[in-house]
């Protein structure tokens, strides 16, 4: 698809960019990368009206185009790259009308670059609202542009802005705002000269942020280094003039365009609502019953499409063993690439209901008081008010809440909530405890209302979050913050929700982790697949052989004969050689080869467990989880004639699951989300060694 | 010399300078500048950070950050 023009929109935060974005372009989007930055690039494509296409490009949402964040710094090196192909023919500035005076801060360096631009003025309704009133043309012909009204949540004035667009001149024909050059007179006149830049702004932002602008070459940079060097230039200081001449500059223009009524200051709604979200003692106990409430849903609402999926993919396993010759490559199909694909889609439920609630969260401005109310307790332990919702999202599933974490600006903040997150008890590590609880602990009450098993369950999922809580403590000590911690954030008013944001969001996060996490899963779930049904030479057709002799028939009936030929092919697949070859390194937790083996399996996903002692203990009917819990019940250790699961064995299995990293789905997210092999590595790494450590010492205590 | 962090809920005050240059550039960008009257708007419920009301809109930041805005 060519685009005709290019339009890149620009805005602070909160202002309606993202609806816009969306009303412009319509499902017609995708989302790249912006290169050598770890900054998802939106672009899409929208018609205009004279037939031309237009390519949007939507930027991160910023207060000025000096950065405090890498996705800010994105703005300006998009804007300022002329030579590139890609750079914008024009700005589509979007202002929010209710709160002029900030946002046209932005507006004005957009300005100075003198790129062609339109202004969306958006909430004139609110701004209605609040008793202020913006004389649009006068605005307008003191700025020099034009400055379309529109209402993006009612879809209103977005034809008359397409109008704009394509009528919009290839020069820029804004009025100057403030005398740029009287900020480093010198200094902008050498850059100026030095570079080939009759722009004075555009020297001094090259003043400002050479180091970080990837399209400059090294020795335009020392150039402009030696440059600041003789003359003295002080960057902050710099800023710090320029700020005040742009304020000056906007009360100047406001003073006769944009009236507000006295009465608007008195209290709004927003307000009162947050007199009873952010209060001391109701304010607590309203998040909380969210968060339950969220918990619950992503528990209570996926339940039923989940076992659909895997339904759906049971009955496609089967029909593959039926329609298709039996052989490798059905197998293959069926058993390695079908329940790779099942073990990665039965999560979209789970993900879609938690970005749901995340979106609206965020949509309605909740998500700003949480971080406001939870940001002293977070800060103690290295985290950010915005890393709750991502760890009690890490207790359905760890993918979509990693992938939360992108709300988190802090980098610091961000990577430490990344890497602990893993760490909280996921749904998928409860069958796991259920069945080792079951085996092991009594079903018995202790004071007459807590059940013992139900205690254990709860001890775990208690032992999940501390764990999370130290490790980002220690983390806060190791990492180096690559800028300063900031909390100085805008508490938007409150909002009801744009349904097809929610629905956008849901869709676009679904999709992403189905091709993300897809691959990998599926590329491990077929070494696995091969690893646990094939062995070393003729040994599978010897098990065969010797289980087609007579005496076997005489004595079991064929569906047990079925499960003794599946348990002894997988003791002697490669599977079952690597459990014998880490049982001497497991051995010291507790664990026999049998063990080892279903550890390997459930790398791709800790579910696959159960499903693995099933095998193993060859039962009958694996879906019930009474008869695995029996079978293991009665296995012995073959030299001591004890039984395999004691007391000890179970926590100490239990401890290895809740720290392990035990989920090929996790490591691929955080990979995605960090663009960074060693960030997955270091989180495998240290949660394998705290795996190893906390099974070693439950082990010696238990035994 | 009194300090942001220092003034009481419902009060108001008139920003006068700052003392860290560094934080006084986010603060001027999000509207914070000498000249501007500043409500304190609420306390977060375990005493920190702060909601701010100025130019129009609300501003939450830490005490910390606050107790570099000095007032008139």
């Amino acid at each position: 698809m060519k685009a005709e023009i290019r339009v890149a929109l620009v805005g602070n935060p909160n202002t309606g960019k993202s609806t816009l974005f969306n009303l412009l372009t319509g499902l017609n989007q995708k989302v790249g990368n912006f290169p050598g930055v770890t900054v998802d690039k939106k672009t899409g494509y929208c018609n205009l009206p004279d037939g031309r296409r237009a390519e949007i490009i939507d930027l991160p949402g910023t207060y000025s185009l000096y950065p405090k964040s890498r996705d800010e710094s994105i703005v300006f090196s998009v804007l300022a790259d002329k030579g590139n192909q890609q750079a914008p023919d024009l700005v589509v500035v979007i202002l929010d009308a209710s709160n002029l005076k900030r946002n046209l801060l932005l507006y004005t360096q957009v300005a100075d670059l003198k790129i062609p631009v339109v202004v969306a003025l958006n909430m004139m309704d609110v701004a209605k609202k609040d008793g202020i009133s913006i004389n649009v043309n006068s605005l307008a012909t003191k700025l020099g542009v034009p400055i379309v009204p529109i209402s993006a949540r009612r879809n209103e004035g977005i034809d008359e802005l397409k109008k704009n667009i394509s009528y919009a001149n290839k020069f820029a024909l804004q009025q100057d705002s403030i005398d740029v050059k009287a900020i480093a007179p010198q200094l902008v006149d050498a850059i100026g000269e030095e570079m080939q830049i009759d722009n004075p702004y555009y020297a001094l932002q090259l003043a400002h942020q050479h180091e970080h602008l990837t399209f400059l070459s090294a020795s335009d940079n020392d150039r402009i280094e030696q440059l600041e060097q003789t003359h003295n230039f002080h960057s902050q200081k710099a800023q710090a003039t320029e700020t005040i001449a742009r304020y000056n500059y906007i009360n100047d223009l406001l003073y006769d365009t944009v009236k507000v009524k006295e009465a608007a200051h008195e209290e709004n709604t927003s307000n009162r609502i947050d007199r009873i979200l952010t209060h001391r003692v109701f304010g607590f106990l309203i998040f909380f019953g969210i968060l339950l409430f969220i918990f619950q849903a992503i528990f209570a609402w996926s339940a039923y499409p989940m076992d659909l999926i895997e339904k759906l993919f049971v009955w496609m396993q089967t029909g593959v063993h039926q329609m298709l010759p039996a052989g490798p490559l059905t197998d293959l199909l069926a058993d390695g690439v079908i329940a790779g694909l099942s073990g990665v889609l039965v999560f979209i439920p789970q993900i879609a209901i938690l970005f749901a609630f995340i979106a609206i969260l965020e949509d309605t401005g909740y998500m700003a008081r949480v971080t406001f109310m939870m940001d002293k307790v977070m800060r103690k332990v290295g985290l950010n008010g915005k890393s709750v919702v991502p760890l009690i999202g890490g207790f359905a599933c760890a993918v979509p809440s990693i992938m939360s974490t992108r709300t988190i600006e802090n980098w610091k903040d961000r990577m430490i909530t990344i890497m602990v997150t893993p760490l909280i008890s996921c749904s998928a590590r409860l069958p796991v405890y259920t069945l080792l609880i079951a085996l092991v602990v009594p079903s018995r009450n202790v004071w007459w209302i807590f059940n013992l098993q139900g205690l254990a369950l709860t001890g775990m999922y208690l032992l999940s979050m501390v764990s999370a809580v130290v490790v980002a403590w220690v983390m806060k000590h190791i990492l180096k913050a690559r800028e300063r911690g900031y909390f100085i954030m805008e508490l938007p008013v409150y909002r009801m929700p744009r349904w097809n944001n929610v629905l956008l969001t849901m869709f676009d996060r679904a999709k992403t982790f189905v091709l993300e996490a897809g691959k990998v899963i599926i590329a491990v779930s077929v070494i696995l697949w091969v690893l646990s049904s094939y062995g070393p030479g003729d040994t599978f057709k010897q098990i065969e052989k010797k289980y087609e002799q007579p005496q076997y028939g005489q004595k079991m009936k064929p569906t047990e004969i079925e499960h003794a030929i599946a348990s002894e092919k997988l003791e002697s697949s490669y599977a079952g050689h690597l459990g014998h070859v880490i049982e001497p390194v497991i051995k010291s937790l507790g664990f026999d080869w049998k063990i080892g083996i279903a550890l390997i399996t459930s790398f791709a996903a800790r579910e696959v467990f159960v499903g693995t002692m099933a095998t193993i203990y060859s039962v009958d009917n694996a879906d019930e989880i009474q008869s695995v819990k029996a079978k293991m019940g009665n296995a012995r250790n073959p030299e001591t004639g004890q039984p395999t699961f004691t007391l000890a064995v179970a926590f100490s299995l239990m401890m290895f699951y809740a720290f392990a990293m035990q989920c090929a789905s996790t490591v691929a997210i955080v990979y995605r989300e960090t663009k960074d092999w060693r960030w997955p590595a270091v989180q495998f790494l240290y949660m394998t060694v705290l795996a190893y450590g906390a099974s070693f010492i439950t082990y010696t205590l238990l035994k | 010399m009194k300090k942001l962090s220092q003034l009481q809920v419902g009060k108001k005050g008139v920003i006068k300078e700052f003392t860290d240059l560094e934080m006084s550039l986010k603060l001027m960008e999000m509207g914070c500048l000498p000249g501007e009257e500043i409500v304190i708007e609420r306390v977060a419920p375990l005493g920190d950070p702060i909601a701010i009301n100025v130019s129009g809109y609300m501003l939450s930041l830490r005490k910390q950050e606050a107790s570099t805005i000095i007032l008139q």
